[in-house]
């Protein structure tokens, strides 16, 4: 009995192994990826968590592993959470990359810092399915860095059984009514952004004033705000814990799948509109493969999987044709032109403008109660005299002791 | 010799790992981005003076509240008959087998307005109570987290009292109070020392509890550097710069509670 079980045990398990467990991709051309084949490379891939296909879900593909196949180059993949921690990373040496996914800020800023690796478009030739509109960006405006990767625009997603009437301005973050139901950027570039917009501004000038007046609104805003969140939005958002909150049109799509009060707008005075694009940082030692790497996020069908596993916009025409309808006309993800005419793409600010602004940012978040500014100062006395003391009276002690 | 060269590796260790670091703290907290000496990031951080006192204020009162809670919870635990110490001692440690962000964002789930603990209120019609993102939320956060770090070695001081000690003192007229006043405290001051120390320390230089807890509106001395760090500007030197502050402080918290140690320490030893 017990060898029959065993038997059958073991025919599941063949079974289950039998099954090929991907799906095969299509590519323009195979012969390409021939090159680096059984000789052992591997390539380091940095990219934000949840931001490629990874095949988890019946019927999608896990690009990473259709690329090993295919390519018999092995790929490292790790992810981080924001620009300012890929670029902390870069910035403090001991990484080694060869393939980052920076928003247009940040690659701007390297760009300047002399961090990547320009391109050899020679070796990708699937760059000519990225859409013209996203060649020659503003923040690299010869293209010689980046190939676009995913795009998409801020908004505001609210709850429709919470808010009553329309959202079209990001005045609605300043609304009383609305007090602790709100939801904030804990980013101070992003939070800073939307009240510049609100104000009027362009958020890429470094203008002192601006950004004066932009922390005057922020610090304003602050006794509404719940609170100041990122990936967090997602779950207080599905949850109904707060009534609006500023996200990326992306996510918005993904919340209003799970919750169907959600609802998202893009706001009349203007918004951030992202692109994340793949770049090589320099000092990377497989600059080929990794140019490779970037052909084949570039490939349709793998850029439709990716763009379908993110849920953000694709910058891929040749991905977005094999995209269902659906999705392809979602106003959110895929705003008309007229609202895209009134966006703006962050661009990389001077060192004195970063600085200016953490300070008001870090001002804002500090300036809850009054605290007094004497209590260090004399917490410190304090605990010099308490220390003093203590030993004072411990020679005393001592000198009694003695004395029997 | 022997054991001299028995300790090399932990001196290397210590060396390289410990000594190393703090150096390169100290050294980054004094030159600009060009590598030139400069005071100015370390007279800057007085700029921030009213969030190191809010660290300092809710990271004292976690420690309190630690105190208050573990003190009669080791002694009842020290107590107990043997095997079930270790069952409790198990109990205490058990949350620890988790992570930590886990454990913070399982409190997140808690507090929130619809959350659990809002919806079992609301069965008897009361609240929301606003839990989350306030500066009770974060201390409830530390006590949590560090609530072990207090129980533990004023545990492993307590299980050392000897319990015919308890009883002499009885024996000689002391009540519970003078028990309690001038047998068990004083043999358990190095367990509380200990426990402030272990639950002060990580308490004052948190970053994701007042994050995810206090809804990022309570900036704690851990943000700030975090923001340093991971911020906009990225100023590493400033960063360095406010850590050295706060290790001056933590080192000066420590060395007052040291001298409490070495009196009761002497104050044994006479006995």
């Amino acid at each position: 009995m017990k060898k029959l079980t065993a038997a059958l045990l073991a025919a599941l398990l063949l079974l289950l192994f039998a099954v090929p467990a991907f799906a095969e991709i299509e590519v323009e051309d195979e012969s390409y990826y021939q090159k680096f084949k059984g000789q052992g490379i591997s390539i380091n891939v940095y990219n934000w968590g949840e931001y490629i296909s990874d095949g988890a879900e019946e019927g999608t593909i896990n690009v990473n592993k259709e690329f090993e196949d295919l390519t018999g180059i092995k790929v490292n993949y790790s992810t981080f959470a924001s620009n300012e921690e890929l670029y902390a990373k870069l910035k403090s040496g001991g990484a080694n990359y060869d393939i980052i996914i920076p928003s247009d800020y940040m690659i701007g800023r390297m760009i300047k810092e002399n961090m990547l690796e320009p391109l050899n478009f020679e070796n990708i030739p699937a760059f000519k399915n990225i859409s013209s509109q996203f060649v020659n960006p503003i923040y690299d405006p010869d293209n010689a860095y980046s190939v676009p990767y995913t795009w998409g625009t801020v908004g505001i997603i609210y709850n429709t059984t919470m808010v009553d009437g329309d959202v079209d301005s990001w005045d609605i973050l300043w609304d009383a009514r609305y007090m602790g139901d709100i939801l904030m950027f804990a980013n101070s570039r992003d939070a800073f952004a939307i009240a510049q917009k609100r104000l009027g501004y362009s958020f890429n000038t470094g203008n002192p004033d601006e950004l004066e007046k932009a922390a005057e609104s922020l610090k304003e805003q602050k006794p509404l705000v719940q609170a100041y969140v990122m990936d967090e939005i997602f779950d207080k958002m599905q949850a109904g814990e707060a009534a609006l909150a500023p996200y990326y049109a992306g996510d918005a799509i993904t919340m209003i799948a799970d919750n169907p009060d959600l609802a998202f707008a893009v706001p009349r005075e203007g918004t951030n509109r992202f692109v994340d694009a793949i770049c090589i940082p320099k000092g990377s030692q497989q600059q080929e493969a990794a140019e490779m790497y970037i052909n084949f996020l570039c490939e349709p069908e793998v850029g439709l999987a990716n763009c379908e596993y993110i849920g953000y916009s694709t910058p891929n025409d040749a991905a977005m044709e094999l995209l269902d309808d659906e999705m392809r006309n979602n106003p959110i993800a895929y705003p008309s032109e007229e609202v895209l005419q009134n966006t703006e793409t962050f661009l990389s600010l001077d060192d004195d403008a970063n600085k200016l602004m953490d300070k008001l940012w870090t001002d804002i978040m500090s300036t809850n109660e009054g605290t007094n500014q004497w209590l260090i100062p004399v917490f410190l006395v304090l605990c010099i005299v308490a220390s003093i003391t203590i030993n004072v009276v411990r020679r005393i002690r001592k000198k009694r002791d003695s004395m029997y | 010799m022997k054991t001299k060269a028995a300790s090399l590796p932990y001196a290397v260790w210590t060396f390289i790992f410990i000594v190393v670091p703090l150096a390169m703290v100290a050294y980054f907290a004094f030159i600009d981005e060009a590598g030139h000496f400069t005071l100015e990031n370390v007279s800057s951080v007085g700029q921030y003076t009213p969030v190191l006192a809010r660290s300092i204020w809710l990271a004292a009162i976690a420690t309190v509240i630690c105190l208050v809670i573990a003190y009669p919870l080791s002694y009842l635990l020290s107590r107990m008959h043997v095997g079930r110490q270790k069952v409790f001692l198990m109990l205490v440690m058990l949350p620890m087998w988790m992570n930590f962000l886990l454990r913070t964002y399982a409190w997140m789930t808690l507090l929130e307005r619809n959350g659990l603990i809002n919806r079992f209120f609301a069965l008897f019609g009361l609240g929301p109570f606003e839990m989350i993102n306030t500066q009770g939320a974060v201390v409830l956060g530390m006590v949590y987290n560090y609530l072990p770090f207090m129980i533990l070695p004023l545990y492993s001081i307590m299980v050392k009292i000897d319990n015919r000690t308890i009883e002499a003192a009885q024996d000689l007229g002391a009540n519970s109070y003078h028990v309690f006043s001038k047998v068990v405290l004083p043999l358990s001051v190095p367990g509380i020392t200990t426990g402030i120390t272990m639950v002060f320390v990580p308490a004052v230089s948190t970053f994701i509890i007042s994050r995810m807890l206090g809804g990022g509106g309570n900036l704690l001395i851990g943000d700030l550097i975090d923001l340093q760090f991971l911020g906009n500007a990225y100023n590493p030197n400033l960063g360095a710069a406010i850590s050295l502050v706060l290790m001056v402080l933590i080192l000066l918290c420590m060395s007052i509670m040291n001298q409490f140690d070495n009196d009761e320490g002497m104050e044994g030893a006479l006995l």
